[in-house]
C-alpha cells in the first residue's frame, strides 16, 4: 500500500513536470540555437583574438571562474564545510586504517604505484589546462583525490600525510580570497580579472583565471583526499 | 527527448526515497534526484548539432554553441551533490556504528 502511494506520487511529479511543460516557451521559441538568449553575450570572442574582454577560450570556464567567481568562491566554502563535518563525525586523535579483510598482493602493490603517477599528471593536466579544454579545477581535483584513493585501495597499510593536504587546502583557499582582494586594490571590484588577457587559446592567457582554477583544483584534491582518508580509517578504541 | 530521460530519473529519485527505508538507498535515491534534476538543466541549454561551447583553432566563424550557462550552474550543483552526498554517507556510517543496522525500522529499540 504504501509502495503504491509512492508510485502514484513519483507519477504525480512526472505528469505535473510534463503538463508544466507542454505550452512553455522555454523548448520551442528558444530550441535552434543560443541567439537570443542571455547566454549570446559570454561568446563575444573568438579564437587568436588579442586581448579580448574576457579572458579564455572555454565558455564554461569563463563563467565560472570570471562572470560567477564569487559564486565558485561560496561554491568551494560549502565543501570545504562539508569535508570539516566529515571530519568532525569520523575523525578523532588516534586513528588507524580501516580494516577491510583484504590483503593485496605484490603485483597490485607496485602497480599502483606506477599507475598513480599517471593520473595524477592527468589530474594536473585537466587542471592546469582548464581555460582551453573540457574538465577543470573541480573535475582535476577529483582525478588528484582519485588517484589518493587508488593508493590507499591498493595497499591496507598505506596512510598519506593528512596534515600536508590540509595546509595545501588552507594555502589554496586563502590565496584565492587575497587574488580577489587584489582586484580591489588594482582595479575596480572583488575577484576583478586585473591582469592581461593574452591570446585567446594559448595556454599563459585569460589573466587570473587560470591561476584560480589551479587553486580550486588544489583545494578540491586536498578536500576530497581528506574526505577519504577519513571513511577509510577509524578510531583506535 | 533528453528531457523526458530526465524526468524518468525524477520519479525514480522520488519514489526510491519515499519507499526505500536503509540509509545507504535514501542516500542512492537523493543522488539519482538530484542527476536527474541536472540532467534536466543541462537539457534546457541543448539542441541538435550544437557544438561544445570551446573556441579552438576549428570553430567556425559564426558556431552555434549549446547554452553554456546551465552547463556552468550543473557543475556548480554536482560539487555540492557531492559534499551533501559525503556528509551523508559519513552520518550513515555513524547510524551503523550506535544502532548495528542501516535498516530506520530496525533502529530506536536499544
Amino acid at each position: 500500500m504504501k509502495n503504491f502511494l509512492a508510485l502514484l506520487a513519483a507519477l504525480g511529479l512526472g505528469v505535473l513536470i510534463i503538463l508544466s511543460l507542454q505550452n512553455n516557451t522555454l523548448f520551442n521559441e528558444y530550441g535552434e540555437d543560443v541567439t537570443g538568449r542571455d547566454s549570446e553575450e559570454y561568446g563575444d570572442r573568438e579564437y587568436g583574438e588579442e586581448n579580448p574582454a574576457s579572458g579564455p577560450a572555454n565558455i564554461v570556464t569563463s563563467i565560472v571562474a570570471d562572470f560567477r567567481s564569487f559564486d565558485t568562491l561560496g561554491e568551494i566554502t560549502v565543501l570545504f564545510v562539508s569535508s570539516l563535518g566529515v571530519a568532525l563525525l569520523l575523525g578523532g586523535t588516534k586513528q588507524k586504517r580501516l580494516d577491510l579483510g583484504f590483503h593485496p598482493n605484490f603485483m597490485l602493490r607496485i602497480g599502483s604505484k606506477a599507475l598513480f603517477g599517471i593520473i595524477l599528471m592527468t589530474g594536473v593536466y585537466v587542471t592546469i589546462h582548464g581555460h582551453l579544454t573540457p574538465g577543470g579545477g573541480f573535475p582535476g581535483g577529483a582525478m588528484i583525490a582519485s588517484s589518493m584513493l587508488l593508493l590507499y585501495l591498493a595497499d591496507d597499510t598505506f596512510r598519506a600525510k593528512i596534515k600536508g593536504f590540509k595546509i595545501l587546502e588552507s594555502v589554496a583557499g586563502s590565496l584565492y580570497v587575497l587574488i580577489g582582494i587584489a582586484g580591489l586594490f588594482f582595479a575596480d571590484y572583488f575577484l576583478e580579472n586585473f591582469l592581461n588577457n593574452g591570446v585567446v587559446g594559448d595556454l599563459l592567457s585569460a589573466g587570473i583565471i587560470p591561476l584560480i582554477y589551479v587553486l580550486i583544483g588544489l583545494k578540491v584534491g586536498s578536500e576530497i583526499s581528506g574526505v577519504i582518508d577519513n571513511f577509510l580509517t577509524e578510531e583506535v578504541v | 527527448m533528453l528531457q523526458f530521460a530526465a524526468i524518468i530519473l525524477l520519479m525514480l529519485g522520488l519514489y526510491g526515497l519515499l519507499t526505500q527505508r536503509n540509509v545507504i538507498k535514501i542516500i542512492i535515491s537523493l543522488n539519482i534526484l538530484e542527476i536527474g534534476l541536472n540532467l534536466f538543466i543541462i537539457s534546457v541549454g541543448y539542441f541538435e548539432g550544437g557544438l561544445a561551447p570551446i573556441f579552438t583553432s576549428e570553430t567556425p566563424a559564426n558556431p552555434n554553441f549549446v547554452d553554456p550557462l546551465p552547463q556552468a550552474l550543473v557543475l556548480t550543483a554536482i560539487v555540492i551533490g557531492v559534499g551533501t552526498t559525503a556528509l551523508g554517507l559519513a552520518l550513515a556510517r555513524k547510524i551503523y556504528q550506535k544502532y548495528g543496522t542501516l535498516n530506520l525500522d530496525e533502529m530506536g529499540e536499544n
